[in-house]
């Protein structure tokens, strides 16, 4: 069943369309990410389930019951933004009991709600430090404690690791999705990271110009992603411009057997779905650079008309600098106008 | 050696700096200081020929003294207590709200101090001639009003612009109605910068001369309207030196609580810092 519905939403400001008729239907304890470049409305979505934005058309219901024109301190969500917005003249304790005291709960129940939250997000004892003595990650844990003490049936995370180093970021974004896993709670999470997506995500929702251009399970949406911008935004891809002829698409020397009627066409092929064999004559590529990560290597290519590919291989020590190479995808996709139009 | 010679190196610009602002700042409040505790002080002796506290009991002794520290307290009080009823809601309008004519009516608040002041209360003093005001206690809490409009709308207007709106809406967020939010999240937030503020205005108004002097003289006489009139009647320097100092007390005490309640950050904020 759905939890939290969104209708046809739009949000306009002034010239700018930052949402655009956007539907989506999030399940109970489901844990879906908004994706998208700067710009592509996902916060600005999140606002309005928040109660912060006022849509400008549409609908968003929580458990049925409509909470479009409710203000924030009315519904039955949880924010955790950005910049953790902690209260810095309140202690720790103070910034979460303070939405248990605006419901008037009995002061021990406030207490054992608060010691409950902070032990689950690992912070227990810290009740009394005020919030500059914390780092940012500890920041980060209290702003998730001040929304799930108040057991919000949708919990909204705008960017929330977006302030925190890289490896505090994959930490922290594990221990959110234990927390809620354990809690069930259903969760609308934004981000601009595929890698934070790829990993917290039950279902992403990739969105552009305030649409959606696809909402899939990961899995899904890095495998088969339905128009070239997915296919571009999710992961390393190649998008290789070229002219689809009697059933084979060439660009500059490069041609892959294509199932598609004649006409321009973009080419998706993930570096991993690329194989380079040495090539004793001139070949379809040479060889730009070659990375070695340790476990494999990247391989930058040209192609004669100086287009460049990427192609990931098991022992780049085979390679090297302008050496001619031929190419074979293993696994293609093909656009033509924004839509799909092959795949094998 | 090129750090330690560097780290050696005198600034002399900033030397400059102090002694410019000990001969300009402290020297003529140490000369003031040493008239008011010195009982006999001849040219061309460097320090007096007797220190003494004659003329402190003298000053203290005058009921005109006593009656004129009352009046400025209570008119310093006042106007605060008005500038800031009238002017903290403004500013916070100012600082949250967008409406016709805002930029205006807020640079506005700058008219004052960019014309010459006396030309200003001339004008201003001939209309509470027609009020009725002059010579009265609330004709100079009206014209000391006027200068307390900058500071007190200027400084908590950046206040209100530097709380992070987030928190507010994390306020909300978390179940909290719109005054209560301002109440416990914003006031909170910007109150060391609004105290700083209502610092300002306290021990402005308690040094304000030339509206007290025009509006209120002869009835109204505040502390720096007396010691004008000391130092202009009296030929014993000793006169006006002892209410000088006496003067000092509202800014060191105000200074002390600044560095101790507010933080000295609060004022670099207040104007921008």
């Amino acid at each position: 069943m759905s939890v939290l519905e969104i209708t046809d939403v739009s949000k306009i400001f002034g010239a700018v369309r930052a949402v655009d008729s956007f539907s989506l239907n999030v399940a109970d304890g489901e844990l879906v990410c908004l994706l998208g470049p700067s710009g592509s409305g996902k916060s600005t979505l999140l606002r309005m389930v928040g109660g912060f934005e006022r849509p400008s058309s549409g609908r968003i219901t929580i458990d049925g019951e409509e909470i479009t024109h409710l203000p924030p301190e009315k519904r039955p969500t949880g924010m955790v933004f950005q910049s953790h917005a902690l209260w810095t003249h309140m202690n720790v304790f103070k910034n979460l009991a303070f939405g248990l005291k605006l419901r008037r709960l009995p002061a021990g129940e406030i207490k054992d709600k608060v010691e409950a939250v902070l032990e689950l997000v690992g912070l227990a004892g810290y009740g009394t430090r005020m919030t500059h003595q914390l780092s940012g990650g500890q920041q980060q844990r209290v702003a998730l404690a001040r929304s799930l003490v108040l057991e919000p049936k949708i919990l909204l995370l705008d960017e929330p690791f977006a302030s925190l180093d890289q490896h505090l970021r994959e930490r922290l974004r594990e221990e959110v999705r234990d927390i809620q896993q354990r809690l069930r709670i259903t969760t609308l999470f934004v981000t601009h990271g595929q890698d934070e997506a790829l990993a917290l995500a039950d279902r992403i929702v990739v969105m552009r110009d305030g649409k959606t251009e696809q909402a899939d399970r990961p899995d899904v949406v890095y495998r088969e992603p339905r128009t070239p911008f997915v296919a571009g935004f999710i992961g390393t891809m190649n998008l290789v411009e070229g002219i689809v002829s009697n059933g084979v698409f060439t660009r500059s020397g490069f041609s892959v057997p294509l199932a598609a009627a004649d006409g321009p066409a973009t080419l998706a092929v993930r570096p991993e779905a690329l194989e380079l064999t040495p090539s004793a004559s001139a070949g379809q590529a040479k060889v730009h650079r070659v990375t070695d990560f340790g476990t494999h290597g990247l391989v930058d290519l040209e192609l004669p008309d100086g287009a460049r590919l990427k192609a990931m291989v098991g022992h780049p020590q085979m390679f090297s600098n302008g050496q001619s190479v031929d190419l074979k995808p293993t696994a293609i996709a093909a656009y033509r106008d924004n839509a799909l139009i092959h795949r094998s | 050696m090129a750090r330690t010679l560097a780290a050696t190196r005198i600034d002399w610009v900033g030397v400059a700096f102090a002694v410019v602002l000990t001969i300009v700042i402290v020297f003529p409040l140490l000369v003031v200081g040493t008239w008011a505790f010195a009982e006999v002080w001849r040219f061309p002796a460097l320090i007096p020929q007797q220190f003494g506290l004659r003329f402190w009991n003298q000053t203290l002794a005058r009921a005109d003294v006593w009656e004129a520290l009352r009046t400025s307290l209570s008119l310093s009080v006042m106007v605060t207590f008005l500038s800031a009823l009238i002017c903290l809601p403004a500013a916070y309008a100012f600082a949250r709200l967008k409406f016709p004519g805002r930029d205006i009516l807020f640079f506005s608040f700058l008219v004052g101090h960019a014309f010459p002041k006396f030309g200003l209360l001339v004008a201003i003093a001939a209309i509470f001639l027609q009020l009725n005001l002059i010579g009265t206690f609330w004709g100079v809490v009206l014209i000391q009003l006027v200068g307390t409009l900058l500071f007190m709308i200027w400084i908590p207007v950046a206040a209100f612009q530097s709380v992070d709106r987030r928190m507010e809406e994390a306020a909300r967020d978390v179940g909290a109605k719109p005054l209560r939010v301002f109440w416990s999240i914003t006031l909170p937030q910007a109150g060391p910068t609004i105290a700083a503020a209502v610092l300002l205005s306290f021990v402005g108004t308690f040094y304000e001369t030339e509206g007290a002097w025009l509006i209120g003289a002869p009835a109204v006489r505040t502390m720096p309207v007396l010691m004008i009139s000391f130092i202009n009647n009296q030929m014993v320097i000793q006169y006006g030196a002892v209410l000088s100092v006496i003067l000092w007390v509202p800014s060191f005490v105000a200074l002390l609580f600044a560095r101790r309640v507010i933080g000295g950050g609060a004022f670099a904020r207040g104007f921008g810092g």
